[in-house]
This record gives C-alpha cells, structure tokens and sequence, in this order.
C-alpha cells in the first residue's frame, strides 16, 4: 500500500517538475511550446542508454540535463523565426516526429521499448519511495531556481517579452537571447524529468512521450494558473490524483479531463490558482482583512 | 508504377485537402487552430454510419452528417469559442487548448456510444476497378475526387458569388474594420464553422467508404496532420490547403515507396512541414491579402 502510494506520489512530483518547466517557456516567456513531452522523452531515452552503457546514474542525470537542453536550445533558436501559431505547430509537430524516431529507430529500442537498471543509493536498491524523495528535491531546487529567476533580470526581460515583445525590444531587451535562455531552462529541466522517470518505470516506451502528455503537462499548467509557481504544482497534483481517485470511474476518465480543461478555459482561463482569479481574489482579501497591516495584492 | 503512385498520392491528397478545409476556414476568420474540427470528422463518420446503416442512401447519409455536423460546429463556436475570443487572452494558445479538450470529450463520446469497436459501412460499387491500361482506378476514388471537386465549387462559389461569402472575405481581411463598416461578422463565423464542420464531417464518411472501417480512434491522425496541411498552406487560405493537401499526400506516398527514411508515414508531413517553415515561415503559400 505504501509503495503504491510513493508510486502515485513520485509520479505527481515527477510532472510537477514537468509543468513547473513548461511554465518557464508558456507561462513567463509566452512562448507557445506543444510538444513538451518530446524533451521529457530525450531526457529519458539518453539517460536509459547512458546507463545501460554502465555510466552511474547520478552522473547521467545532469548529462540528460544537458542532452535536453542542448535540443532545446535549437528549438529555441527556431523560435525566433517561427512564431505563434506556426510555433505551436511545429512544437506539435516536433513531438509526433520524436516519438516516431523512438518507435521506429534500433537504438531506442524500437516498439519494444527500453528498459533500464535500477539505480543504487547508499548501496541499497532504489525503490518508489527513494524516487519520490529525489523527485520532490528536485521540484523544490526548481521552485526556488524559479523564484530566483523571476527577480534576475532574465525574469524581468522574460515578463517584458510576454507582455509586448516589440516595445521590450525597443527598450534593448535582448529578446532573442532570453527567448533562448528560456527554451534552454525550460526543456533542459523536462530532460532531468525524464532521467528519474525512466528510472523509477524501469522500462520506457515511445508512448509515454506521446503528444496526449504534452497536452497533460499543458493542462497541468493552464488548470492550475500560468505564470505561478503554486499554479502548476496545483495543477499537476490535481490531474495527476484525480485519475487514481477516479478509478472506478475509468471508462469516464477522459471525458471528465477534457471536460474540465474546456469548462477551465471557458470561464476561468487564469486558471484555478492563477493571478486574479476568483480563488486568489478571495483569498488576498481573507489575507487584507486577517491582517491589515500586511495586506495587498498577491503575487506569489 | 511511377503514375499509378502519383495516382495514389493524388487520391491520398484530395482526401486530406478535404479534411483541412474545414480547419483553414475557421483560422481564416477566428484564427484559431481547431483540432475538434477533427471531431466533426468523427461525428460525421458515425453519424452517416448510422444514417446508411438504417436508410441506405448515400446522398442522405452526405446530407444528414453534414447538416448536423454543421450545426454542432455553430454551437461550439457560439458557446466555446466566441466567448474565449471576447475575454483577454492569457496566452495565444488558450482557444486550442478549449479544442484538444472538445476533441477528448467527442473522441469518448464516441466510444462510449457506439463501443470502442470497429464498423463498417459496407458501401459496394456498381464496377470492383476499372483498369486503364496498367492503370487500376478503383470507384472509391472517382467518388473521392468528384465530391471534392463539387465541394470545392460550392465553396468557391460561396465565398465568391453570395453576400455571405463577400462577409466571409472582408472578416477574414480585417475582422475589425469590417465590423466597423457594417459587416455582419457574426454570420461570417457561423458560415466558417457550418462549412468547416460540414467539410470534415463528409471528408469522415468518404474515410469510412474507402477504407470500409471505422473506430473511435479515426480522428487522432487527421486532427494533427490536419494541422500541417493548413499550416503549409499558409493558414486560412482555401487554395493554399488544397495545395498542400494534395502535396502531403504525393509527398507520403512517394516517400514510403522510393525511399528508406526511417518515420512512419504519419510523421512525414511534420517532417515536410518542419523544413519548409524554416525555410519560409510563413507556409508554402503565403496570403496575398493579409498584411
């Protein structure tokens, strides 16, 4: 029963980090990335194969960091010439074309899949409950290099680009650079994501990077409120317990999430812990009136 | 060999033309990239399944699947999308997030109604195949390309013969100033999505004939490949979608016989789609009348 529950929960936190890195490209840079899932999978497919080649995997963890990153830098650089719309479709497209290539080529596996060794901690075996803890440091470690990011300049850049990318261009943001910067942070945290994840699984498929997750991390994020930190943590603890609590209810599983990810956009497309939605406007004003002094909007 | 596979592709084509109609109407006055449009893809197959199934007439089976297909399009479209338009939005993508969750609940839908299950239309031709020279033209194809063509022409017709269409254009130019001379825009979405809806929904039952099999997951490869297509037609233009559908389709066919790439037949149009926006960002046909 504890395993199962450690299970479940390394699973949430695994796609907190997931939504939590999306929000860094969608949410604070504005950029609109679909295929999300496509970095969680180069993140975990090279630290499967670096493993199996016998590097430990406490080194293959960064270097799956970087692996991402490094494709999320071309994409980012792609970006700069392919906006909006024509972004989103070809994000979209970048994820069909990475689960075909790990589908279909001999060194992923193919429609086998991969599996992998389980990694040792303190010479013991790790099991659900180690990958929860690891998981849940490395949200944390997000949270906090987020927190730090939003009061860098790279924040405040990113903010102007959101809120008007020529007007932050005319004032010298260099919008290219941090447009970059964020696709790199962004799908490089996805990549480490996807180290613990094919990991903790043992045994991977081109299936569980499939653009529906994309769209699951998407809704992770849109759910619990873009451009929050306590938004995509909420959203992927929402999406990611409702489905086990549901679980009598399975066959109406889909239906309720897509649902609710309409319902959510139609009439509260802040999102659910979002700023000024309905939830945080009450809440600021049960802050204002416990504590007076204090009070104030929040901008957490 | 090599004709009767550019025959193929063609065919393949037409099909996909079909289905991305649909898609660039609606991008073409609301500007948002609707993958439910894949749904009244669905719908319409189902739908005309059970209407040949009971009647067995083709040309009501056409009709009734568009009709509704249609008039579930003007009810999203007044109930979901307009009123996401009207509100600020919070990031260019929000309207298409709304249609992959419109698509999720239509695909269960589906398959909760009419069980997850294969059907199968049994539609048989009056001739198997006609053989010209070593050529094999099967019925399901001649029908494929005249109903094309005859949709085609109505909507070339409509868009450019009728007062609602001459709305549609001038929406499509600039929804603003059109509101602001008198357009009715309002009518000009609603035709957007009639027809959008209307064309995926027959392009759904002509599936259904010429592969004789339908299941709830019918619309997943069209709804993104749908999205390539219309993309590379340079988003909302008619003309361009027809081009690129029928570019897509010569292109898979072409690709899966002569060369050895690695990737799906499905992946090919993204593959296509990805080098050519980076070559030309604005699609293989870019608008003359946008900015």
């Amino acid at each position: 029963m504890t395993n199962y529950l450690f299970s479940i929960a390394s699973n949430v936190a695994i796609f907190s980090i997931l939504a939590l890195s999306l929000n860094i490209i969608t949410g604070y840079a504005g950029q609109a990335m679909m295929g999300h899932a496509a970095f969680f999978g180069i993140g975990a497919y090279s630290a499967a194969l670096l493993t199996n080649a016998g590097l430990n995997f406490w080194l293959a963890l960064p270097a799956c960091l970087i692996i991402a990153g490094i494709c999320g830098a071309i994409l980012g650089i792609a970006s700069l010439r392919v906006q909006n719309d024509f972004l989103a479709i070809t994000t979209i497209g970048l994820n069909f074309v990475m689960v075909a290539l790990f589908n279909n080529l001999e060194i992923f596996g193919g429609s086998l899949g991969l599996a992998t060794k389980k990694p040792y901690l303190f010479g013991q075996r790790m099991g659900n409950r180690e990958f929860f803890f690891l998981a849940v440091l490395v949200v944390i470690a997000v949270c906090f290099l987020i927190v730090k990011m939003r009061r860098s300049w790279f924040g405040i850049a990113l903010a102007a680009i959101n809120n008007d990318e020529k007007a932050a261009s005319s004032f010298g943001v260099n919008v290219s650079q941090y447009k970059i910067l964020s696709f790199i942070l962004g799908t490089a945290i996805a990549g480490l994501a996807g180290g613990i994840y094919s990991h903790r699984m043992g045994f991977i498929f081109s299936s569980d990077f499939a653009f529906v997750i994309s769209i699951q991390i998407l809704s992770m994020v849109v759910v619990g409120g873009l451009g929050t930190i306590r938004g995509p943590l909420m959203g992927a603890i929402l999406l990611g317990v409702a489905p086990e609590l549901l679980r009598s209810a399975s066959d109406y599983r889909n239906l309720l999430y897509g649902g609710l990810l309409v319902l959510m956009v139609r009439f509260m497309p802040e999102g659910l812990l979002g700023d000024g939605s309905p939830l945080m406007r009450a809440f600021a004003k049960i802050r204002v009136s416990l504590f007076p002094k204090k009070g104030g909007q929040s901008h957490g | 060999m090599i004709t009767q596979q550019l025959i193929n592709g063609l065919m393949i084509g037409s099909l996909y033309a079909l289905t991305a109609l649909g898609a660039t109407l609606i991008y073409g006055i609301l500007r948002i990239l609707d993958i439910a449009n894949a749904a009244a893809y669905l719908i319409g197959a189902y739908v005309g399944w059970y209407i040949y199934l009971s009647t067995g007439n083709i040309i009501l089976t056409f009709l009734g699947a568009i009709l509704l297909a249609g008039g579930l399009g003007v009810l999203l479209q007044k109930t979901v999308y307009s009123p996401i338009l009207a509100k600020p939005q919070v990031i260019a993508i929000i309207p298409l997030v709304a249609s992959v969750g419109l698509f999720t609940i239509s695909n269960d839908l589906v398959r909760l109604i009419a069980g997850p299950g294969t059907k199968a239309y049994n539609f048989s031709f009056p001739v198997e195949s006609y053989r010209i020279g070593g050529l094999v033209i099967l019925p399901s194809w001649i029908l494929i390309f005249a109903l094309t063509a005859t949709l085609l022409l109505i909507l070339w017709f409509i868009l450019n013969k009728t007062k609602l269409g001459l709305a549609w254009r001038a929406t499509a130019q600039d929804s603003e100033i059109a509101k602001a001379v008198g357009v009715d825009t309002s009518s000009a979405m609603a035709l957007s999505y009639v027809l959008g809806y209307g064309f995926a929904a027959a392009a759904g039952i002509m599936v259904g004939i010429l592969y004789n099999s339908i299941t709830p997951a019918l619309g997943e490869v069209p709804s993104y490949k749908m999205l390539a297509i219309i993309v590379l037609g340079g988003l909302g233009n008619p003309f361009g979608t027809v081009i690129a559908g029928i570019f897509i389709g010569l292109t898979e066919v072409l690709a899966s016989v002569y060369t050895q790439i690695p990737i799906p037949k499905d992946a090919i149009a993204f593959v296509v789609l990805i080098i050519v926006l980076l070559i030309k960002p604005s699609g293989l046909i870019s608008q003359k009348n946008k900015t």
